[in-house]
């Protein structure tokens, strides 16, 4: 390598307010017209961003004791359960939990008006939680029933912990049946009506190091409008998916597990959604600073829409039932054309992730370094990579009374 | 010749009167009914197209009003919550009109209320919910 810095270096020049800092958008035109060796020795960060649904999302709470104590054992906020199988007053809230009682899907396809997601969107906006609660009381833990009602500044933690988000390419659904599905990826229409993808793209931290080279555990980053950190790799975490020539994936790949205070995030980057027909859940807005600390660094935070592909899937039956595989590759920047061609048919396309969220949030990481009040974190250890040499595991479905086969 | 898409409100009183029939009949109106609907209130709601003489038009609406009904322009029926709105995008391959447009490259929505036939699918097909119409009808939740 030509150019060589270390995150040390590059802490120095922030807070001297020095740094040179650029979104993965905004580098991309830099490194094609310099190259990215001559980029790399005058840019210090790259800022990415992504703000999408984000199912494996959700808060731990711990909410403080009343008197007498209690041992929370059933947990309700805003009617939606809270899991409560760990200590005494502590909580974790998921994005995708239902208020007890939801219809769902018994009036098919079900509003799913409120869940989760947005009740941790209420929590950071300052609105009070009502928490109805039981418990069946201990010697030490003697309170049996709470009804009260708390806002996030009267409770002693709140933190969000993702376990799950900043997926590395995804799926861009299509619906190849005879009539509307209602899914994750939105409603589709009959025969190929739509086609609904989720990703920033070009702008999506994991694309801007498809190798993980940079992003570990311990990494600091834009988490909900505020400060959160790389906390592990996240579930399902995929590392060995097929590479294209510019090592990104071709399917989904790597995840982020992410950690965070929620006292020091906002509402408007952290927001209940309701997905008719499928359920409750959260858009998650967060962004990765990419240190530049060499030209081969810098080479793949010059990605393209057009040099990034993903897989077309049909969520009739190919999703669902497991059949068939991908119908097609697609770039995208054809995504964000509108419109894709597979298999002869033009198909209109919309997103679920938001590229304008993206943008801002790349902008503002790239303000808060540039400002000298965002630092860089070098990772504690590195996160599973191509080497690791994952498999993902399909769920064994024996029958647990055969013996023979175990 | 005048032609425009209207909304007719009925209070509970008067969703059982013949009203399209006195357009046509009296006032020589051509009308495209785009839907109709009643809520649990009673409350009936028109939706429609209507095309004639301006003068007939002008006297139909004042005939309409003296009878108790309310009228206002289609496109204030629904509403754009640019405040709850995620620029996404996920709404705008289900509207049927492109009311709801994607704009690039500042890959941001936009709402056009007189393109919008109030067909109110956007209102549950946006995650974020930041679609709303203006009064509980038979077909919003």
């Amino acid at each position: 390598m030509k150019v060589k810095r270390s995150i040390d270096e590059i802490n120095a020049k922030i807070k001297s307010g020095k740094a040179v800092v650029y979104t993965a958008e905004e580098i991309i035109d830099m490194v094609d017209e310099k190259g990215a060796e001559k980029t790399a020795a005058e840019v210090d960060v790259v800022t990415t961003g992504t703000f999408g649904p984000m199912c494996s999302s959700g808060v731990f709470l711990n909410v403080g004791h009343p008197t007498p104590r209690i041992k929370l054992n059933e947990v309700y906020l805003n009617s939606v359960p809270a899991y409560a199988g760990i200590a005494a007053v502590d909580l974790y809230l998921g994005a995708t939990a239902l208020p007890h009682g939801d219809p769902a899907n018994r009036n098919h396809p079900g509003d799913f008006i409120y869940g989760g997601g947005h009740v941790i969107e209420d929590l950071v906006a300052g609105k009070e939680i009502r928490m109805e609660a039981s418990a069946y009381g201990t010697d030490c833990y003697p309170m049996k029933k709470v009804d009260t009602s708390f806002r996030l500044s009267e409770i002693n933690e709140a933190t969000l912990y993702n376990p799950r988000n900043a997926y590395q390419n995804y799926n861009v659904a299509v619906n190849l049946g005879p009539k509307t599905i209602y899914t994750y990826m939105g409603v589709l229409k009959t025969n190929m009506g739509n086609a609904n993808y989720s990703s920033a793209g070009q702008l999506s931290p994991l694309f801007n190091d498809p190798l993980l080279k940079t992003i570990g555990i311990g990494t600091r980053i834009f988490l909900g409008g505020g400060i959160g950190y790389v906390a592990w790799h996240g579930t399902q975490h995929n590392p060995s998916a097929k590479k294209a020539e510019n090592d990104t994936p071709v399917s989904p790949g790597a995840t982020l597990a992410l950690i965070g205070d929620l006292k020091q995030m906002e509402a408007r980057w952290l927001r209940g959604l309701s997905f008719l027909g499928y359920g409750a859940t959260m858009q998650v807005g967060m962004g990765v600073p990419i240190p530049i600390l060499n030209e081969e660094i810098m080479r793949y935070c010059a990605v393209r829409d057009e040099d990034i592909k993903a897989p077309v899937v049909d969520y009739y039956r190919g999703y669902p039932y497991k059949e068939g595989g991908e119908l097609a590759l697609v770039s995208y920047s054809d995504l964000k054309s509108g419109s894709i061609t597979v298999k002869g048919q033009q198909v209109p396309t919309a997103s679920l992730s938001s590229y304008a969220g993206a943008r801002e949030i790349a902008f503002t990481l790239k303000e808060w370094i540039e400002s000298g009040r965002f630092t860089l974190t070098a990772p504690s250890a590195l996160l599973p990579s191509v080497e690791a040499g994952i498999k993902l595991k399909a769920l064994p479905q024996r029958d647990p009374d055969d013996k023979e086969v175990r | 010749m005048i032609k425009q898409k209207i909304v007719l409100r009925f209070p509970p009183h008067l969703v059982e009167n013949p009203v399209i029939y006195h357009l046509i009949k009296d006032y020589d109106l051509m009308v495209n009914i785009l839907r109709a609907d009643i809520n649990p209130k009673k409350e009936g709601r028109l939706m429609m197209e209507l095309s004639g003489d301006e003068l007939n038009y002008q006297r139909a609406l004042e005939w309409l009003q003296e009878q108790g009904l309310r009228i206002m322009g289609l496109e204030q029926q629904i509403i754009w919550r640019s405040d709850r709105c995620t620029h996404c995008g996920a709404c705008t391959v289900i509207c049927p009109t492109e009311a709801l447009a994607f704009n690039r490259p500042e890959m941001t929505v936009s709402f056009d209320e007189y393109k919008c036939v109030v067909c109110e699918l956007c209102l549950r097909a946006c995650p974020a919910r930041a679609m709303e119409t203006l009064v509980d009808n038979a077909n919003s939740k």
